[in-house]
């Protein structure tokens, strides 16, 4: 053991996902952080290292103004979908070293309506791919889980019954964005975005913030009233072979994703199996994402899924509930502040403070994987 | 004849051969060869730089689809693609023992799209500029397959 089970989450604190006109990131920032200190019973002032950080929201260590001017230590991060799980990974480390002993995370972020406009040269492709119309984040989707599909048996009605579980979980978190339920027969019939995958299977930019106060030693029995161990985080990023967006070729051999090594290293690391899993929440930027991602965290077998989802195993009364909180479906995607969120939903499902969503079974381990472009991933394991 | 490709194709770096007989440029990896499209200079898979182009193989089996519904912004987008805008399909294309290619597909009814459907190279004109020609695949008439 590296000495990660000595590290455990005393504090947690989030700002209502959606839009929110009027509060700018950094504010939810701060709020978030607040209410996680308060969590923990304890002020900023406690606290000897930070990180955090937002895709397009601003510097998080510029909310230190908003918090007081301590001194800390705060390192800044801005590494796309994996902001949240490298801050997190950064903190643990510094505790597990013992160079801290309590630590604060944040994300968080505000995109505006109708973000994600990238360009070509931006990612180093000619101008002819989006002059031909190939340069479209919805389209990557598809074209990944419909091949999926058909090399593992997937039906559109599972498609649809990802989607139709998170917005009946949405509609239980007061923090989600969605939180009108829609049927399994809504979803199907909705606007066709791009072939399988209709306007309700995929998740929206969004708003919001989550804070995470992380404690070692002895000083996490002083801080929280139900310890939640985080007892592993990983995180890795794509080999050759993965199929990423914006890829005008992708080779014949195909490699391991990002998530199956990240997750295969966050299992090992906490010496716990996909097996012992009571609740997770993975990337589920559409339905398809946590459908392939069920797999590849090694939450079940590839094709696996159809009976799983069909039999109602993932929802919060099932065997293995997923995306307990709504997911990114219904809560959207604040880059910065998605990945914590997981793990804010993880704590509460395993201290039993999850209210209307609790997951009715004893949950005593909780897996969290998050995902974005160009092919990073980060993984946590955290028990009670 | 040269010159009058040149004008015609949206970027002859990324389209060879003739507007007859369209060829896309790709790379290959003399130390592991592993082909590349478009060409790049160092290989992606073991990081050699004795990378030479190649003209891709002009038929492949369909790999996966999707029919893009809504306009794409512009950019990167050509405006005038938008305002004329029809639902396309999109695809990757296996070429054997090469790569999977992403493309245009000139079919773009759901019902006629197969994963592992014979492919074949053609090029269409660019959506909102009718005076270049891109790359695209068409499904092998049942006769030729
Ligand atoms: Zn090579």
């Amino acid at each position: 053991m590296s000495g990660g089970g000595d590290v455990a989450v005393v504090g947690v604190g989030i700002h209502a996902f959606g839009r929110h006109d009027g509060v700018t990131g950094l504010e939810m920032g701060a709020i978030a952080a607040r209410r996680a200190l308060a969590d923990a019973g304890i002020t900023w002032q406690d606290i000897d290292f930070a990180a955090g950080g937002s895709d397009a929201a601003g510097n998080a260590d510029t909310s230190v103004s908003m918090l007081g001017l301590t001194g800390v230590p705060f390192i800044n991060v801005k590494n796309g979908c994996a902001t949240g799980g490298t801050a997190l990974t950064t903190a643990h480390a510094m505790l597990v070293s013992g160079a801290a002993e309590v630590a604060l995370v944040v994300g968080f972020d505000k995109h505006p309506r109708g973000a994600f406009n990238p360009l070509p040269e931006e990612w180093g492709i000619g101008s002819w791919y989006g002059e031909t119309g190939l340069m479209l984040t919805t389209q990557f989707f598809a074209l990944k889980i419909q091949r999926y599909m058909a090399e593992y048996g997937i039906s559109d009605s599972t498609l649809a019954k990802v989607a139709s579980k998170a917005f009946a979980n949405g509609a239980r978190n007061e923090n989600a964005w969605r939180r009108t339920p829609l049927s399994e027969a809504e979803i199907l019939g909705a606007r066709m975005v791009n072939h399988p995958l209709t306007q309700y299977m995929f998740c929206s930019p969004g708003e919001g913030a989550v804070a995470l106060v992380l404690a070692r030693g002895s000083r996490v029995r002083e801080l929280a009233r139900v310890p939640v161990y985080l007892r592993s985080v990983a995180f890795r990023t794509r080999r050759f072979g993965s199929f990423e967006v914006f890829s005008p070729s992708i080779p014949i051999e195909s490699a391991p994703s990002a998530t199956s090594e990240a997750a295969a290293v966050a299992f090992e690391e906490a010496g716990i199996g996909p097996g012992d899993v009571d609740v997770a929440q993975i990337q589920d930027t559409e339905s398809g994402a946590e459908v392939m991602h069920l797999a590849e965290t090694g939450l079940c077998e590839h094709g696996e899924q159809e009976s799983l989802i069909q039999s109602g195993a993932t929802e919060l009364g099932g065997r293995l509930p997923i995306n307990t909180d709504g997911g990114c479906l219904a809560c959207g995607e604040p880059i910065g502040a998605s990945g914590l969120r997981q793990v804010h939903e993880v704590v509460l499902q395993l201290r039993g403070e999850a209210g209307e969503r609790q997951v009715p079974k004893e949950c005593r381990v909780g897996f969290t994987q998050v995902y974005g472009a160009p092919g990073v991933s980060a993984c946590t394991v955290l028990t009670v | 004849m040269t010159e009058t490709r040149q004008r015609l194709m949206i970027d002859p770096e990324v389209i060879g051969g003739t507007a007859q007989a369209p060829r896309l440029i790709g790379s290959v990896c003399a130390r592991c060869a592993t082909v590349t499209f478009p060409r790049q200079r160092s290989c992606p898979r073991c990081t050699s730089e004795d990378v030479h182009p190649r003209e891709l193989a002009t038929r492949g089996e369909l790999w996966s689809w999707t029919i893009q519904c809504f306009p794409p912004k512009a950019p990167p987008y050509l405006p005038g693609g938008v305002e004329e805008f029809e639902p396309y399909g999109v695809g990757y294309i296996e070429l054997p023992g090469e790569v999977r290619v992403e493309a245009r597909l000139t079919e773009s009814d759901p019902e006629r799209l197969r994963i592992g459907m014979p492919m074949e190279l053609t090029l269409v004109p660019v959506p909102g500029a009718p005076d270049k020609l891109t790359f695209a695949f068409e499904p092998v008439p049942e006769a030729e397959r």
